[in-house]
């Protein structure tokens, strides 16, 4: 904004207010659920919005499980987070070096069908896991990686997407620079690793944003593929502890569960900002 | 140390018939320690040539040899060059320091000598303070010197130069030059030098090649392509302005023998007017004279003149063919609009052929004015 009305700062303020609210109440409804006992927030309709005084104890059964008042038993949630804390960071890591190489491979090779084999990852963008997920499954369960760590990750990490931001920044590299290394006597590898890799680390570091969040998030594909209790990744967590039928949902715990599995991405966010902007908006050359 | 040959070095793009040739057969011969400098218009081939001695383009026909070793499957590590790029092509991620250091580590030297290597070339290029920061933190100019640095410390037979001034302001570019020069004469390595700007190529070169089309126009001294230019091109290239070109001779020596009595010939030809020759004379080999013309003196109209501090140059037309002049500026400057003579000294007219260009010698040097 230009100008310098102070009516207008005013309004703009108050967008962003409004904006706020709409995105933090229902974050604030579920931490405070989180501090309350279940009966709380069952008994008070609508539940109390000042915080209750069960905070240690909701987050101690959620955290490192447990029985409950009520007689329910409670799974611990740190298992479940390590799965997806290990898957996260496989898929990203996995989605950031077979991009890399790919696009590498794609923008300073000469090699038949190159435009080809470009145009074959691209189109895969219209092919996420939700489209091709019988297959997918199918293939997986052939293998017999059903509950395995590799069945988990791996289908999700080729990426048109990241190996499109990759050619894309390469294409920006300077040829001269790639003769530069020639003349230096660096091999296409040692240009990668000395040259691209350095070159491309704010991409990196925003790639890898975006990527832990799509890895952590995963619902679809471990729902589908992990029967067993020691695959669970905590997004599925959540959804097991709402039990339904006869026993009543613990809301404290499923509150308290929710938190833990937001904690780690917000923090991977919260860390790593300035690099995802720098790496999204502006590229070192 | 390194001598470098060019035997019949052709380059084309594409395959069969639609291959576009961009150096046709082109031969040369640089002694151990010359500078040489590559001159010709954008297009004409030389970047392509130096490209080649590089080793980032391929060979198509012929053979380039370093010291007698044919370059032409190896990689450009392994041909004992170094390049200075147009644009320096420095790693921007590395310190100076790294930049100049890079190829001495990947060819695996032990780290001493590294930092031998690179602290004796930063003393002579002047850049020993800069050695711990980013390229973005230096000027043109010590980018430029950051780049000749890389070079030095690869301590190569040959030193490739591309266009390595055009990025650099006038000031800088005079400074640059003269440093390049300081530094050829320090270090003695072949060099082989590309631009398009024939005062750069004036200025640096030991011997110069001006190329046009993908062939080879003049080979020589900077002196000998300026007093005797071996082609109607080179004579429009070189020189700033360039030479002046008569084309329609014919017509104006028989006009002007109407007017004055006598015509105004080039030494080169015998009597009687040839009309397959194309005759040049330099601005500065022209005189104004204040006179009406008469034998031996051509008709002058002055159109425009333009300052340039030390000297002036006067546009005009003898018949329908324009012609500068260069003239000191201590001389009497005439006016626009003005009828004077020229007086051109016959040996200092240049003749070519029309038809192929070269240019044609003198067969018996008249000495008659």
């Amino acid at each position: 904004m230009v100008e310098n009305r102070p009516a207008l700062t005013l309004l703009t303020h108050l967008t962003l207010v409004l904006g706020v609210v709409i995105v933090g109440f229902p974050l604030y409804v579920v931490v405070i659920a989180s501090t309350q006992t279940a009966q709380d927030i069952v008994q008070n309709a609508p539940m109390s919005l000042w915080p209750g005084d069960s905070i240690a104890e909701n987050y101690r059964v959620a955290l490192w499980g447990g029985v409950l008042n009520n007689g329910g038993r409670v799974a611990p949630a740190w298992p479940m987070m390590a799965v997806s804390l290990a898957s996260a960071l496989m898929i990203a890591f996995g989605k950031i070096s077979i991009s890399l190489l790919s696009a590498f491979a794609i923008v300073f090779f000469r090699f038949r069908f190159r435009t080809a084999c470009f145009w074959l990852i691209f189109v895969t963008l219209m092919l996420p896991i939700e489209v091709r997920i019988g297959p997918t499954y199918s293939v997986v369960a052939i293998l017999g990686l059903l509950n395995t760590m590799t069945g988990l990750t791996v289908p999700l990490m080729a990426s048109a997407t990241a190996t499109f931001l990759f050619r894309q920044f390469f294409l920006t590299v300077p040829d001269e620079l790639v003769e530069a290394a020639r003349i230096d006597g660096a091999s296409p590898m040692q240009f990668f690793r000395d040259h691209l890799l350095p070159l491309s680390a704010t991409s990196v570091a925003a790639l890898f944003v975006i990527q832990f969040i799509y890895g952590w998030n995963q619902y679809l594909w471990p729902l589908l593929m992990t029967t067993n209790e020691t695959m669970l990744p905590i997004v599925l967590g959540i959804k097991r502890l709402l039990t339904g039928g006869d026993a009543g949902t613990d809301w404290n715990i499923v509150m308290a569960t929710a938190i833990l599995a937001m904690v780690p991405p917000a923090a991977v966010v919260l860390l790593m900002q300035k690099w995802l902007v720098r790496g999204l908006v502006d590229s070192e050359k | 140390m390194g001598s470098l040959s060019f035997e019949r070095v052709s380059k084309r793009y594409g395959q069969g018939a639609r291959a576009v040739p961009v150096i046709a057969g082109l031969d040369a011969q640089i002694a151990d320690g010359e500078f040489v400098v590559i001159v010709g218009p954008s297009g004409c081939g030389k970047s392509t040539l130096l490209r080649m001695v590089a080793g980032l383009e391929d060979i198509t026909g012929g053979e380039i040899r370093i010291d007698g070793r044919v370059i032409n499957g190896l990689e450009p590590a392994q041909r004992d060059i170094a390049m200075v790029f147009q644009n320096y092509a420095l790693y921007p991620h590395m310190t100076v320091f790294q930049n100049m250091a890079y190829g001495l580590r990947i060819a695996g030297l032990a780290s001493d000598e590294i930092e031998r290597r690179v602290g004796h070339a930063a003393r002579i290029l002047e850049i020993s303070e800069l050695l711990a920061r980013k390229p973005r933190e230096c000027s043109g100019g010590q980018r430029q010197r950051v780049a000749m640095g890389r070079a030095i410390v690869r301590q190569p037979k040959v030193f490739l130069f591309d266009e390595p001034l055009s990025n650099l302001d006038a000031r800088l570019r005079a400074q640059t030059r003269l440093e390049i020069r300081r530094l050829h004469a320090e270090l003695r390595t072949t060099t082989l030098f590309v631009t398009h700007d024939q005062v750069e190529a004036m200025t640096l070169a030991e011997r110069m090649i001006v190329m046009n089309a993908g062939a080879i126009e003049q080979i020589g001294t900077p002196e000998s392509v300026y007093e005797r230019p071996a082609s109607l091109f080179v004579a429009g290239f070189i020189g700033s302005p360039p030479m002046n070109l008569l084309r329609d001779w014919a017509a104006l020596g028989a006009g002007t023998g109407a007017a004055t009595g006598a015509p105004l010939r080039p030494a080169a030809l015998g009597s009687g007017v040839q009309s397959n020759v194309v005759v040049g004379v330099r601005p500065e080999d022209a005189v104004i004279v204040d006179s009406p013309p008469f034998n031996g003196l051509w008709p002058f109209a002055v159109e425009v003149i333009e300052m340039l501090g030390a000297e002036r140059l006067i546009h005009g037309r003898v018949g329908t063919e324009a012609i500068i002049v260069r003239q000191e500026a201590s001389r009497p400057a005439p006016r626009a609009g003005q009828q004077v003579s020229l007086h051109i000294s016959p040996s200092k007219l240049h003749t070519f052929d029309a038809r192929t260009g070269r240019r044609v010698e003198h067969a018996a040097p008249s000495k008659k004015t």
